[in-house]
Formats: structure tokens, C-alpha cells, sequence
């Protein structure tokens, strides 16, 4: 409703200029696959044809949908849980739940494989000369659902915050019990808020590779990574990224249909729910919050903590690579804010085919594995712009191309909730569409501004395969030093670069899962 | 919201104070302009904890700075490629044949005298690369299930059923797609491909690196694992009192083979005289000595006259079991021997 009403305006020119030229940007690595891809003769196009092609393809959506669904799941329940009811000590679950945001995801494998691997601690702590197998699917699937239901858990706890709980009191008051107020009331109205988290984790799935190299399950991100590691050959590897893109397309597609499904009401007040009762449902619910919060982040932990404990003697604090992590990841996530906001606007304000077009188009990147990102930024950069190549500016620019639609999420379901009628009021009183813009909205919308910031800082905190390749030289992370240790098999060395990198991060998703969506009222 | 504004604000005070390094680290590498007369950039796909005491030795023996940019060695050979004529890359310090192979085009022809430090075997047969130390192939033990008399003699005894989910392999690894091509060019095509296939048969299983191999051999996960040498240094390392043990295969077989890691010019190198110096400097004794002495993973030296590490092998030992194979055609070679993994299964 917001956005029909909100999409008469012709979109401004102050506007479309930055937003184009961003999405051009990031359009980038795709342009570089279609030329390595033409480039090999009919060789690269063979590889569509092998019959494991579609074997695949095949495995990596069974992957794509398995960790959706379960991060879904476990995401929107934990946050109707610690933001609608009574569970005892909601706030530490809700910040507990999210945190494990901030572990890699291949590091989250390691541990995994730590815990309940062969030989791991769970079975010398059982003594038990077998645990089921972890490896492939499965495992995969744990330690993928790990690093990304808390995109669900945030988003969908922020939505709550800032939805209007009369719905659901008056739904109450109708005799409804609380499932079906849930089914009917709430979850309609989240789906926005659903299907934005579900996007990241989806897209984060396809381009994984740290997890499925670990778990040695045959995605497609595997097989491109092998077609550069053994063969040096760069085409057929280009033809299986745009297979990959295909998939991004695909996923991009079936989330704007569930998207076109909401029925949306005005944002209405915010204000504190009156909690549900959980009743005798209380002892199930704090159960199932601690089985969520003990495999997810104590296990991990455990596993951190014990390996430090064995190479405690050989450790160095890495804290001129925090620095340079950090460095890094702020002007990322700032960059990244400044990019996203006039493709946000254009997309939610002046909602047309192009304007659509133009935010579809910034997710080309997201779903690449970073080494064909950054062998793309290696080619575009040391051929045609050596100024900037190995500078910390194309290392930020490969972060941006890599998250962008993170920072885009935060800020899109924000102004979602902002009524446009605000900054028509600023134009009418004569300012232009842009600075009607930076001065009404974005102020309006400034914590999901932080928020989209916040994801990016995350993600490039953890960033590795873009790292590697395009950082200056000798410009250490936290993320390559724990690949410089574990690459050699040094896991109680990489441990302690690994907690540092959890404990600069925690507070930032402290910050995440304490925020709600704003609203009218509460700055006006 | 207050709380993020601090939040940043404290992010961006901690960069600023610990960053002095990182800063300067990244104008060295950024920009293109020298520093000083002798600079030289070394793209290294060999571990930084492996090879770290080799560059601090040339930066105090000759006063060069040297900037190191590590990755993997195939991502950095496909580095290279993208970059072309403007790569700021000076030498290419790698893994494996293959790395070098994939760019040879853009490597320059080493001295001769260079090149003769290493037997003919060892080194590109255009004298593109060099090899700089050895690696042998080895079948790794569980030393609680088994002694060595009871480890096959033969990689090709290894598809007796009795070894049914016992092996552990690496097959997207660089090194084991070696040593398969080496098996195709011994043992012939036919004799490969069914080696393959009875190896299959007998469930081995897959890991994605050689120290996992070596890892899961230690944890009893299997018994036998096909490997390179000093993998076993490398988890010894973090594990003292791991049961492991190296086997080096006493025949002439496809299983004793040994590859190097090694290093080139390229054409396109800003600092040509610095980087020959370099590699000139990695074949001199008291670097080959390095391996013997001090290096945690002990590749075996390739310089007449350094023996190995205690324990390993001479590399006259194993040459005259490896398989006779042109470690400089392996680049070439590589591309069948991944269909034939394919064909057979091992990669998708």
C-alpha cells in the first residue's frame, strides 16, 4: 500500500545518476565472467553439458533450501519468543541467539568438526568409538544455518518491535488462541521482514565455499574453486559462476513473489506489546532457546576455548590485524551505506520496472564466491585502474560488491515503515527530492542506516577469499591470520585470532538485536 | 542508537592506534613507487608460518625489502594471469610444477647457473622455474593399528579389499593430481584408470588438503593416507604424541614419486636483478640448509651434496624409486588426468 502510494513521483534524476553508476559497479564481476566465459571457445560451454553439471545444481538448492528453511524456522521463533512473550530472560536470549552472527562460517565448520567430528570432543568426552557421520549434507547444513539464521532472528525481531501489537491484542480479543493469532496476525505481516532475512541467508549459502569445502559437499562453489585450483583454467570456472547466477536470479525471483503476497497495513503505533503468557509453554519454550543458543554458540565457544587452552603458551594477541579488520570494515560498511541509500529510495519511494531493475541488479555480486569477485576486481584493477590496485580502496570496493544487499536490507525495511507523506510535506515546502531526502528521511531512518551498516562491518570482519587476493601487501586481518594458522593445521594458534574477531564483533550485534523498525511516532 | 555512535567511534580510535603498521604496510604495497632502491615483490603460495625465516634472511643479508603477498599457489598463478604484463609481482614463489606451468608464459629464462644448482629433474625443462626443495610422496600410518611391514609396498596393493574405508585421500589437492599424472606417465593409461577404479571400490575417503589426511590418520578416522612427506612435521607439531608414521615406498613405483615447490622470474618484474638475487639466494646452501635444520616440515634439499632431515630419505634414495617422469610437462599433462578423475569419480 505504502509503496503503490509512494510510486507516482517521477524518480528524480539526483537520485538515479548515483544509483546507476553504483549498480554499474557492481555489475562489474559479472561483465568480467561473460568475457572469460566467450573467451575459451565452445571448452567453457562443455562444462554445462556434463551430466554432473546438474547433479550440481540439484545439490546446491537441496543446500539453499535446507539451510532457508530451518534458518527460518529457528529465526522467526526465537524472535516471537523474546520479543512477544514472557520467556524468562528474554534480552539474554535475544542478544545470545544473535550472536553467533559474528562467528566465519568456516570457522563455525571447524568447530563442528572439533566437536562432533571423528575423534572430536564429544567422542572422547563419551568415550564411544563412533558418531554418526557429519560430514556432507548435513553438516553442511548445521554449520551454514549457524552463521546466518541470526539475518533472520534480527530482521524479524526488528520488525516485531515496530509492529503495531493492537492486530494481535484485538485478534486476542476475538477468542483466537495464540498460534492462530500468530499464523493469521502476525506472520503476515512480517513476511517482508522474512523474506528479506531469508534472501541473505539463501544468497550467503550459494556463495559459500569455506563450509562445503569442509564438509566436502559437492556445491557448485566447490567445483569452480577446484576448476581454478587444479586445472588453472579460468573458463569453465566462469561458466559455473553464471550458472550461480542463474540461481541468484532464481532466488531473487521467488522472494519478489512472496513479497507481492503482503498485505500491508500502516505502520501504526509502536509501543510495548503486552507480553504473550507462556504459561506451562514456558519450560519447553526456555528449553528450546538454550538447545538453539548451546549448539549454535556455547559449542563453538567450547571448542575455541579449548583448543586456546592447549596453545596458550605460543600465542600472540593479533591486535594490529583487529586494527587493520576493523579499519577496513568501517569504511566498508560505510561505503556501503552511501551506496545502498539511493538504490533504497528509488527502490521504495519511486517504485518503477527500472528502479526495480536497478536494486535487483546490486544483488548480482552477493552470490558469487569472493574468489571469482575478487580475480574479477584483479583484472578490471590491474589493467585499467593500476592507481588503485592492492590499495585498501579496491579492498573496501570488493566488500561493498560482496554485501551491499546487507546494508540495502536494513535500510529498505526501515523506510518501509517511514510514511512517505513526511517527505512529500518537505517538498511541497520547496526542498529538492534529494535533499527532501538526506534531511527528512534519513534522519527518520537512521537506525536502519546503522543496521545495514552494522550487517556490512559483520560480514567484512569475517570476509577471507576477496581478503587473500586484494589486500595490500602485508596488510594482515583477522580473517587471513587465521587462515595463515589453520592452513597449516595450527587450530590452537588460530584460536586466538578467531575469539578476538568474536569479541570486537559481539557488540555490534548487541546493538542489532536491541534496535526496532522507527516509526512515525516515535520521532514525531 | 547512542550506544552504536560509541561503538564506531571506539572502532575507529583502536584502528587508529594500532594501525601505524598496518598503515605503512599497505603504502608499501599500494603504491607503485619504490621506497628504496632495492625493493622486491614475492608472491608466495608457500605457508607464511613455513617459509617466513627465508625472506627475513635475505632482507638481512642483502638490506632488500622484500614484500610478501601470501595465498594459495593456484589462486595466485590465476592471480598472475588476470594481472598480465602490469602485475607488481616480481617472483613467484610456489607450491607445486603446476602453479609455475600455469604461468610460464609470463616467467623469463633463468641463469643457467642458476638452474644448474638443482639436478635437470627438478627444474622447468625451458628454464622458466626452478625447484627449490623436494617433497616426497608417502603413504602415512596409524602406528596403533598398524606396523610398517603391514603398509603396502605398492600403491597399487592398496585395492586388496582388506583396505576397505581405511585410505584417505586428497584428490582435489594438487599434489595427488600429481602424483596420479605421474602414475599415467609410469605406469600407462590403462593401468591408472583401473587403479582408480579398485581403489573406489574400496571406499576411501576424501579430504580437501593433505594435513586433514594426515589429521584424520593421527584420530584413527583411517588407517593409511596418501600424502606428501613433511605433512606429518606439520601435525606432529600440534600433536606430539600423534601415532603416526611415515612410509616411503621401497620400489620403483608411482607412489615414490617427489615433486618440488619452486620459484620463477617474471618478464614483466620491476626489480629483475632483485628478484634473480632472490632466487639465486633460496638454492645457495645455508638456504638449502634450512630445510635440514630448522624448517618445522622438513622438505627434503635439492642442492648436491645437503642431506635431509633425520629420517628422511636422500633424495638419491628416492629419485632412483620414483617413477622417471618431465615434472615441467605435469602443467600439460594435467588436464587428462582430471578427466580421468572425473571419469572415475574423485571430483565431480
Amino acid at each position: 500500500m505504502i509503496r503503490r502510494r509512494a510510486g507516482r513521483g517521477r524518480a528524480p534524476l539526483s537520485l538515479l545518476l548515483p544509483a546507476c553508476l553504483t549498480v554499474a559497479l557492481l555489475l562489474l564481476p559479472l561483465a568480467y565472467l561473460v568475457v572469460r566465459a566467450s573467451g575459451g571457445g565452445g571448452r567453457g560451454w562443455r562444462v554445462l553439458t556434463r551430466s554432473n553439471t546438474l547433479e550440481l545444481i540439484w545439490s546446491t538448492g537441496l543446500l539453499v533450501a535446507g539451510v532457508t528453511l530451518v534458518s527460518v524456522t529457528i529465526g522467526v521463533s526465537v524472535a516471537w519468543l523474546t520479543t512477544r512473550t514472557d520467556l524468562p530472560g528474554r534480552r539474554f536470549w535475544a542478544v545470545a541467539a544473535a550472536l553467533p552472527l559474528v562467528i566465519p562460517s568456516y570457522v563455525a565448520a571447524f568447530c563442528l568438526l572439533g566437536a562432533f567430528g571423528p575423534r572430536g570432543l564429544l567422542q572422547q568426552l563419551l568415550g564411544v568409538e563412533r558418531l554418526p557421520e557429519i560430514y556432507g549434507y548435513w553438516g553442511a547444513l548445521a554449520a551454514l544455518t549457524l552463521s546466518t539464521y541470526p539475518y533472520v532472528l534480527l530482521l524479524v525481531s526488528a520488525a516485531l518491535r515496530g509492529l503495531d501489537p493492537a492486530l494481535e491484542e484485538a485478534g486476542r480479543g476475538l477468542g483466537r488462541t495464540p498460534l492462530e493469532v500468530f499464523r493469521r496476525v502476525t506472520l503476515p505481516a512480517l513476511r517482508p521482514s522474512i523474506g528479506a532475512g531469508a534472501l541473505l541467508v539463501a544468497l550467503y549459502t550459494l556463495s559459500d565455499f569455506g563450509v562445503v569445502s569442509l564438509m566436502r559437499y559437492d556445491a557448485l562453489t566447490r567445483a569452480i574453486y577446484l576448476q581454478y585450483k587444479s586445472l588453472f583454467d579460468r573458463t569453465p570456472a566462469a561458466v559455473l559462476a553464471l550458472v550461480l547466477v542463474v540461481l541468484t536470479a532464481l532466488v531473487l525471483w521467488l522472494e519478489s513473489r512472496w513479497r507481492r503476497r503482503v498485505s500491508r497495513s500502516g505502520p501504526g503505533t509502536a509501543r510495548q506489546a503486552r507480553p504473550q503468557r507462556l504459561g506451562r509453554w514456558r519450560w519447553p519454550a526456555l528449553a528450546y532457546c538454550s538447545a538453539v543458543v548451546g549448539a549454535f554458540l556455547a559449542v563453538p565457544a567450547t571448542v575455541l576455548v579449548y583448543w586456546l587452552a592447549r596453545g596458550l603458551d605460543r600465542a600472540e594477541m593479533p591486535w594490529r590485524e583487529a586494527a587493520n579488520s576493523m579499519t577496513a570494515s568501517s569504511l566498508a560498511a560505510l561505503a556501503a551505506v552511501v551506496a545502498a541509500l539511493p538504490i533504497a529510495l528509488l527502490a521504495t519511494r519511486y517504485r518503477t520496472r527500472l528502479t526495480a531493475l536497478l536494486e535487483r541488479l546490486s544483488f548480482a555480486g552477493n552470490a558469487l564466491p569472493g574468489i571469482v569477485i575478487a580475480l574479477s576486481l584483479v583484472f578490471f584493477a590491474a589493467n585499467y585502474a593500476s592507481r588503485l590496485y592492492q590499495t585498501l580502496a579496491l579492498l573496501v570496493f570488493a566488500y561493498v560488491v560482496r554485501f551491499l544487499p546487507q546494508a540495502l536490507a536494513g535500510i529498505e525495511s526501515a523506510l518501509a515503515s517511514v510514511n512517505p507523506r513526511v517527505e512529500e510535506a518537505a517538498r511541497a515546502l520547496g526542498r529538492g527530492p534529494a535533499a527532501a531526502a538526506l534531511t527528512v528521511t534519513v534522519p527518520l531512518i537512521r537506525s536502519g542506516i546503522f543496521a545495514g551498516a552494522a550487517l556490512v562491518f559483520l560480514s567484512a570482519m569475517k570476509e577471507l577469499p576477496a581478503t587473500l587476493l586484494l589486500r595490500p601487501i602485508g596488510f594482515e586481518t583477522l580473517a587471513t591470520e587465521i587462515w595463515k594458522l589453520t592452513s597449516v593445521g595450527s587450530y590452537s594458534r588460530a584460536a586466538v585470532p578467531a575469539l578476538v574477531l568474536i569479541v570486537v564483533s559481539a557488540p555490534f550485534v548487541y546493538f542489532l538485536s536491541s534496535r526496532h523498525e522507527p516509526t512515525e511516532v516515535e520521532h514525531g | 542508537m547512542k550506544r552504536l555512535v560509541v561503538l564506531l567511534a571506539a572502532a575507529v580510535a583502536l584502528a587508529g592506534c594500532g594501525g601505524d603498521d598496518g598503515g605503512s604496510a599497505a603504502e608499501n604495497g599500494g603504491t607503485t613507487g619504490a621506497k628504496q632502491s632495492g625493493e622486491l615483490v614475492v608472491y608466495s603460495g608457500r605457508e607464511e608460518e613455513l617459509v617466513e625465516p627465508l625472506f627475513e634472511r635475505f632482507e638481512d643479508e642483502t638490506g632488500i625489502h622484500v614484500d610478501v603477498r601470501y595465498a594459495d599457489s593456484a589462486e595466485l598463478a590465476a592471480t598472475i594471469a588476470e594481472e598480465g604484463d602490469n602485475s607488481p609481482a616480481d617472483v613467484f614463489f610456489a607450491q607445486d610444477p603446476g602453479s609455475l606451468g600455469a604461468v610460464d608464459d609470463q616467467l623469463t629464462t633463468l641463469p643457467q647457473a642458476v638452474l644448474d644448482r638443482v639436478d635437470e629433474k627438478f627444474r622447468d625443462s625451458g628454464g622458466r622455474w626452478v625447484g627449490t626443495s623436494g617433497r616426497a610422496r608417502v603413504i602415512v600410518f596409524n602406528t596403533d593399528d598398524l606396523t610398517a611391514d603391514e603398509v603396502p609396498d605398492s600403491v597399487f596393493d592398496l585395492t586388496d579389499p582388506k583396505w576397505k574405508g581405511k585410505i584417505g585421500i586428497a584428490p582435489t589437492n594438487a599434489s595427488f593430481q600429481a602424483f596420479v599424472t605421474a602414475m599415467r606417465l609410469d605406469a600407462g593409461e590403462e593401468r591408472t584408470r583401473q587403479w582408480l577404479e579398485d581403489v573406489m571400490a574400496n571406499d576411501p575417503k576424501f579430504y580437501e588438503k593433505n594435513t586433514p589426511v594426515v589429521e584424520a590418520v593421527a584420530s584413527g578416522e583411517i588407517q593409511v593416507g596418501l600424502v606428501n612427506h613433511y605433512y606429518l612435521y606439520l601435525v606432529e607439531q600440534e600433536q606430539p604424541d600423534a601415532p603416526i608414521e611415515n612410509k616411503y615406498l621401497p620400489g620403483h613405483d608411482p607412489g615414490a614419486l617427489v615433486s618440488v615447490a619452486g620459484a620463477g622470474v617474471l618478464a614483466s618484474a620491476k626489480h629483475p636483478d632483485a628478484a634473480e638475487r632472490f632466487v639465486e639466494f633460496l638454492l645457495a646452501d645455508e638456504q638449502q640448509r634450512f630445510y635440514t635444520e630448522e624448517a618445522e616440515e622438513a622438505e627434503i634439499p635439492l642442492v648436491d651434496g645437503i642431506p635431509p632431515k633425520e629420517g628422511v630419505p636422500t633424495l638419491d634414495e628416492l629419485a632412483s624409486r620414483g617413477p622417471a617422469v618431465d615434472l615441467s610437462s605435469f602443467g600439460g599433462e594435467l588436464e587428462r588426468t582430471l578427466e580421468l578423475l572425473n571419469e572415475t569419480g574423485y571430483t565431480s
